[in-house]
């Protein structure tokens, strides 16, 4: 197993963000995380990266209690934040130099892992590049590349397509899932139903409670109406 | 390379790289105290009789007693300066990669204080290099001792930047702290005019002043740049650099940033 939720609950003052959420997600799965904005998915993704500690329950990450050894876990986990982390400053190396050493890693070992992600996300060529020179797709996906530079067993993902036009959207969904098919386990949220493939693994979230947990197509074939049926949202 | 040292070099690198692209906010932080000691103290000399007092020898012009609490001021602004660009990174997310390292927290944390102290050095290294040449001239070896006084006072104001920065939530809130914060500790403390002098005025300003840590980061950087140890002013400094990195660190600890929002 290589993510486990257990019981999870959060609250903001009154109002209840998560409430007792569970699931696990095997290695190597691509699981989507559905909801409409304010279902609680970045409260759980906040959770999960251990900037703010649950009420109750128990996370585990590669058979590491979060908690309870947060260091471990930590390092087993790649992070694509929803709003962007990039030094725009800085080259696309230097940012991934900068993450490979809080991280630990430095010298031949951190360049070898760095070209390797970077050639994973076909972004090699642009590494000599200012970030603030790349558009939107790019910086995605080197924020994507500098996720795997320590190879993590899991890759979370908030909302990383916010902002992009389809056909990015499109393509960058397509490297996350190759990410999974070649053995890292993701968790990928999102308000767009476009972006599950039906043999996904997918949770539905809203309002701070699991709508549904299962494969994307037992819900039908057009995610998007029981989507819209199920949250009331509007996409 | 051990990963602690491989994060200190890259935090520092990283506030070197930050340094040096925004000049601007260089020649500010040294028009600042040249502003003090050219204009201000050229009309304050004439107010203001100094007696001799330790660590000076002689009698000695307001300008020359002003330096030290200068450097003081060099350090104070970039401490809440690193302060606020804290508070930015954290609105902005790149913040999150540092809490989200598996290296902890308290080193993390620490390495930037480290690092913005390091720059603020060298900007107060800078103004005494104009000091110098203005005329204000302190014995060459309190150059050497200075430094040592110079990186306890810079950790003291930064751990109170990153005190303010764990608190503070919002960046529009932070000016209103900055002014809350720097204005009483620079004009509550020594460095524009002797503690005794205050006593001749107030008695409880006197008493305030001597409880503010930034008059005894003053004094440490006055005392060393005469090449003098000043062991209470030093034993003060390192006590407020202990207590304000201590909240930090608390301030930035989940638990508690979890609490706060349920609060």
């Amino acid at each position: 197993m290589s993510l486990q939720v257990q019981n999870i609950s959060y609250a903001y003052g009154q109002k209840t963000a998560l409430d007792d959420v569970s699931f696990t997600i095997k290695r190597g799965a691509f699981c989507a995380l559905l909801g409409p904005n304010g279902a609680g998915k970045s409260t759980l993704y906040a959770l999960l990266t251990r900037l703010q500690l649950p009420a109750s329950g128990q996370i585990e990450i590669a058979g590491y209690d979060l908690a309870a050894k947060p260091r471990l876990a930590l390092a087993r986990l790649g992070v694509v934040f929803q709003q962007s982390t990039l030094d725009l400053d800085l080259t696309v190396r230097q940012n991934m130099r900068y993450f490979a050493a809080l991280h630990g890693l430095s010298g031949r070992l951190a360049e070898t892992k760095i070209d390797a992600a970077l050639d994973r996300l076909e972004m090699k060529d642009r590494a000599q590049e200012k970030a603030r020179a790349l558009n939107g797709g790019h910086r995605r996906r080197t924020e994507i590349a500098r996720a795997l530079i320590h190879t993590p067993d899991i890759l979370l993902l908030d909302e990383a397509t916010v902002g992009l036009d389809s056909a990015t959207r499109h393509a960058i969904t397509g490297y996350v899932h190759q990410l999974a098919q070649d053995g890292t386990t993701v968790l990928w949220a999102t308000h767009l139903t476009d972006e599950v493939w039906p043999e996904d693994r997918l949770i539905l979230l809203h309002k701070a409670r699991i709508l549904h947990d299962g494969q994307a197509n037992d819900l039908g074939l057009d995610l998007k109406s029981a989507f819209l049926e199920r949250t009331g949202a509007q996409e | 390379m051990s990963p602690y040292l491989t994060s200190l070099i890259a935090i520092l690198k990283r506030e070197a790289l930050r340094f040096v692209r925004q000049r601007e906010r260089f020649l500010a932080a040294l028009v600042r105290p040249l502003v003090w000691l050219i204009v201000f103290a050229a009309g304050f000399r004439a107010a203001l009789g100094l007696s001799i007092i330790p660590p000076y020898q002689t009698y000695i012009t307001y300008e020359t007693y002003i330096v030290p609490g200068l450097c003081g001021m060099v350090l104070l602004f970039n401490g809440m300066q690193s302060s606020f660009s804290l508070v930015y990174d954290r609105e902005m997310g790149s913040m999150k990669l540092l809490l989200t390292s598996p290296l902890p927290r308290w080193w993390l944390l620490f390495c930037k204080l480290l690092g913005a102290s390091a720059i603020s050095i060298l900007q107060v290294y800078t103004f005494l290099l104009v000091a110098y040449l203005y005329g204000i001239q302190a014995p060459p070896f309190g150059y050497i001792a200075a430094l040592p006084a110079l990186l306890v006072a810079g950790l003291m104001l930064g751990a109170l930047g990153l005190l303010l920065s764990s608190f503070v939530k919002q960046l529009e809130n932070f000016a209103g702290v900055m002014n809350f914060v720097i204005f009483p500790m620079f004009f509550l403390s020594s460095a524009l005019y002797p503690l005794w002098k205050m006593a001749e005025s107030s008695r409880l300003l006197h008493d305030i002043c001597a409880l503010n840590p930034f008059t005894h980061a003053v004094e440490l950087i006055r005392f060393a740049l005469y090449a003098e140890a000043n062991f209470a002013a030093l034993g003060w400094t390192l006590l407020a650099t202990a207590v304000f990195l201590g909240l930090a660190l608390w301030g930035y600890d989940p638990v508690r940033s979890g609490k706060r929002h349920t609060g």
